[in-house]
């Protein structure tokens, strides 16, 4: 019998289960080796190389070079494992998740402070707004 | 005998840790944050505990991949604030209490709960945040502190059934304990957030507002409310909440006793990507 997956239907969400999990290991390992100071170093003096250390897809790494997180989450990375490239970088959580959305920065920031992105409209796929 | 007159609730957002860190306190941005917890380290300074159950979520820190435990108990003497990329927060190193939390452990172990017990753990945001908030910028932390890590990163987390009712194993196994102690028990990590995906940036009032007051006056109803609720209505990072149900679950009147008294209730929005919410409760 196939999992219960009740959250497919989420818009604009990925939910780290263990299929995630599974195909996201090295990328999310990759993440977790910068949690080091010297990992860092070496990882921003030569990030292909770094990454070729990892045992990680072609996909994955170009996703990373690209600093592209919404197809690092598709295959498998984890936002808490992903903010350790952003802490890298020197960007803070709220910079890296704007850069999802398909928002500036300031737009990004400018809706937090106004409240948030609202509830209505963003339950289901496909629902309308 | 040990006993919980407390259960706090709050927040961890990592940003509330980086404007402390940095003296951004007083900014516009972050002065309605911080006054939401003037209440409380006054509040912390006059109920003093002898030790604070701290539950709160690993973030990728001292649990990678390699091992996902669903309930942790840190049983160590001490604990360092872990480097989660940026360096380690400039707090002060938390103090264990390993007798009270070994005992827990093997109480908790001994009515069904399979706890990991860890014996070296560095510790984040998730810990140090609500220590900051509830306790300033101190040299030490006023007592020590026993942290306990729930994995809410890899679905699926633990129910919030089984949340509540792990804290009321947790509330019988600390009044089993002998030594006369004053236990703080605290629950941390949302309200409504989600850090990833087109959908960054959810907040859900009306879901937060919802859940504090079920968190006062129903927690058992609130212990029904399946994962994909959490997920919908308070973003994919807003499950975080259920960790509350355990702080919650370990309070009086879910053993028979009176209601609790709330002492302060707050709630704001933004801090950063998300709505903070916070809650202190006596038995």
């Amino acid at each position: 019998m196939p999992l219960d997956k009740p959250y497919l239907d989420v818009p604009g969400t990925t939910i780290f289960d263990a299929e995630q999990s599974r195909k996201g290991y090295w990328l999310n390992q990759f993440c977790m080796s910068l949690m080091k100071a010297d990992n860092r170093t070496r990882f921003k003096a030569d990030e292909r190389a770094y990454l070729d250390e990892w045992a990680m897809t072609e996909d994955q790494k170009q996703a990373v070079l690209a600093r592209d997180l919404n197809r690092c989450i598709a295959l498998g990375g984890n936002i808490y494992f992903l903010a350790k490239i952003g802490a890298t970088d020197g960007k803070s959580f709220q910079q890296m998740a704007g850069s999802m959305t398909g928002m500036s920065e300031e737009e990004y920031r400018n809706m937090m402070i106004g409240g948030g992105r609202s509830i209505e409209g963003n339950r289901y796929v496909g629902e309308r707004k | 005998m040990a006993r919980i007159t407390a259960s706090v609730f709050t927040s961890h957002v990592p940003a509330i840790g980086a404007a402390l860190d940095l003296g951004k306190t007083g900014e516009p941005y972050w002065q309605p944050v911080f006054q939401g917890y003037d209440f409380s380290k006054q509040w912390m300074k006059d109920n003093k505990p002898d030790v604070i159950f701290l539950v709160f979520n690993d973030h990728a820190t001292a649990f990678s991949l390699e091992m996902i435990p669903t309930f942790a108990i840190g049983t160590a003497a001490e604990y360092q604030p872990a480097d989660e990329g940026w360096g380690p927060r400039p707090v002060p190193k938390v103090v264990g209490h390993p007798e009270l939390a070994s005992h827990i452990a093997q109480s908790v172990i001994q009515q069904d709960f399979d706890l990991t017990i860890v014996n070296k753990m560095d510790v984040d945001h998730g810990l140090t945040v609500p220590l900051s908030l509830m306790c300033g910028q101190p040299q030490e932390w006023p007592c020590p502190v026993i942290p306990f890590a729930v994995n809410v990163v890899q679905y699926p987390v633990p129910s919030g059934r089984r949340c509540l009712n792990l804290g009321k194993a947790i509330r019988r196994a600390v009044e089993s304990f002998d030594q006369d102690l004053n236990v703080h028990i605290w629950g941390t990590g949302g309200m409504s957030h989600q850090l990833q995906g087109p959908r960054a940036g959810l907040i859900n009032r009306e879901f937060d507002n919802a859940f504090l007051d079920r968190m006062i006056d129903d927690p058992e109803s609130q212990a029904a409310v399946p994962h994909i609720d959490y997920v919908r209505e308070a973003g994919s990072e807003g499950i975080e909440l259920v960790m509350w149900l355990i702080a919650r679950g370990a309070m009086a009147d879910l053993a028979g006793g009176p209601k609790p008294t709330v002492k302060h209730r707050f709630y704001h929005v933004p801090a950063s990507n998300t709505a903070v919410g916070h809650l202190i409760l006596e038995n």
